[in-house]
């Protein structure tokens, strides 16, 4: 009986296995994205690093990727996303949306 | 400062809403108004420590710092809300015959308010560290200390004027169902906060989403509106829920209301009393 246990834990590891890794870049810079339209991978794991070479603080924000995570002056975060559908999802820099606007084009 | 004030707006107003369901649920106690302003003034000191430290957090635990402080506080908060509410629960009903009674404020007792004040403090350190790194980059970017302080001034104000049209607007529920309706309140508010700690586990890859976004309502109402944020801090509206974040909201909620009932449990024949006139 016991031994079944281990099941989940083989399946989680040939999950992990499969489900590759995209890395994807982004940075700040005078309050905007660079690029401002970020294109990955559909169906796949994504490892978003925002690298904010502003001196200021950013928040990487975005409502329809379900994410907010604060960026301090000339640092990188992580933001790990999906795996997504295909589709076009905004984000914005909640200090700066006057001009921190951009999308991940997803395909 | 206009700019300045609309962010300060919006960050106050999250937890102007939550401070002023707090407050009615603590209607008739004597010295709730300390109780609650030291919430307020321990969440300030701390907002401007986790700012300070911004950097550290971010990077800890190899990166996911920033999500597990949130979701832990998140975490903490529903869990003294949680308490209070079951507390209330019990004793609402008392408490509501006491003050009319004695028509007037009645001594906490064994009361919970601690645990109200910490959610008190969560609220305002968790909005109120946004709002002081965004002040340190609108300093450090050239705005004068008046734009500053008037964009302060205009957010604060209006924010919590919002949350004093809340408080008022819940007085005018009957005494009967104040206290029940308070509860149901905080109910919501801690399912919606556990929601959104479900989230911050989803994006630190901690927890599975359990789909990305089970439904996408942003044509209705967006998260970003004001009525989208309104209702996101009151009941934890979310236009594009993940899976996870549904089952902690339901676990939350049903788990307070169980409580509620076990522990609370309808007292049929207080129900009953009759004259219960003012």
């Amino acid at each position: 009986m016991s031994r079944w246990l281990i099941v989940p834990f083989l399946l989680c590891a040939a999950a992990s296995v499969h489900a590759l890794e995209y890395e994807a870049k982004l940075s700040i810079k005078d309050h905007k994205f660079d690029p401002a339209e970020l294109s990955v991978p559909a169906n796949t794991k994504i490892k978003l690093l925002v690298q904010n070479l502003d001196a200021t603080p950013e928040e990487f924000e975005s409502s329809d990727l379900n994410r907010e995570k604060v960026v301090t002056g000339n640092n990188t975060i992580t933001v790990m996303l999906g795996p997504l559908d295909a589709g076009k999802y905004h984000f914005f820099g909640d200090f700066h949306q006057e001009t921190a606007q951009g999308d991940l084009v997803v395909k | 400062m206009l700019g300045t004030g609309i962010l300060v707006f919006r960050e106050v107003l999250e937890a102007a809403l939550i401070v002023s369901i707090v407050f009615a649920a603590t209607r008739g106690v004597a010295h709730r108004g300390r109780w609650v302003g030291l919430g307020i003034v321990a969440g300030v000191i701390g907002a401007i420590v986790v700012a300070f430290f911004a950097d550290a957090i971010a990077q800890a635990v190899s990166g996911i710092g920033q999500e597990l402080f949130n979701a832990t506080v998140l975490l903490a908060a529903v869990v003294m809300i949680a308490w209070h509410a079951i507390w209330m629960s019990s004793h609402g009903r008392e408490l509501a015959t006491q003050m009319k009674a004695v028509g007037s404020d009645v001594s906490s007792g064994s009361r919970p308010l601690s645990a109200l004040l910490i959610v008190v403090a969560i609220a305002v350190l968790r909005e109120g560290s946004e709002i002081v790194l965004f002040l340190y980059g609108q300093a450090a970017s050239g705005a004068g200390p008046l734009a500053i302080a008037g964009g302060i001034a205009l957010g604060v104000a209006c924010g919590v004027a919002v949350g004093f049209l809340l408080y008022f607007g819940l007085l005018g529920i009957p005494m009967r169902y104040f206290f029940s309706a308070t509860n149901w309140l905080m109910l919501l508010l801690a399912a919606g906060l556990a929601s959104q700690a479900a989230g911050f586990l989803i994006q630190a890859d901690v927890l599975p989403a359990f789909g990305n976004r089970v439904w996408d309502s942003s044509f209705i109402l967006t998260n970003t509106s004001l009525l989208g944020k309104t209702l996101h801090t009151l009941i934890g509206y979310d236009a594009q829920p993940a899976g996870m974040q549904l089952l902690f909201y339901v676990v939350t909620a049903v788990a307070i209301a169980i409580g509620m009932k076990v522990w609370g449990g309808s007292k049929p024949a207080q129900r009953r009393a009759p004259h219960a006139h003012a």
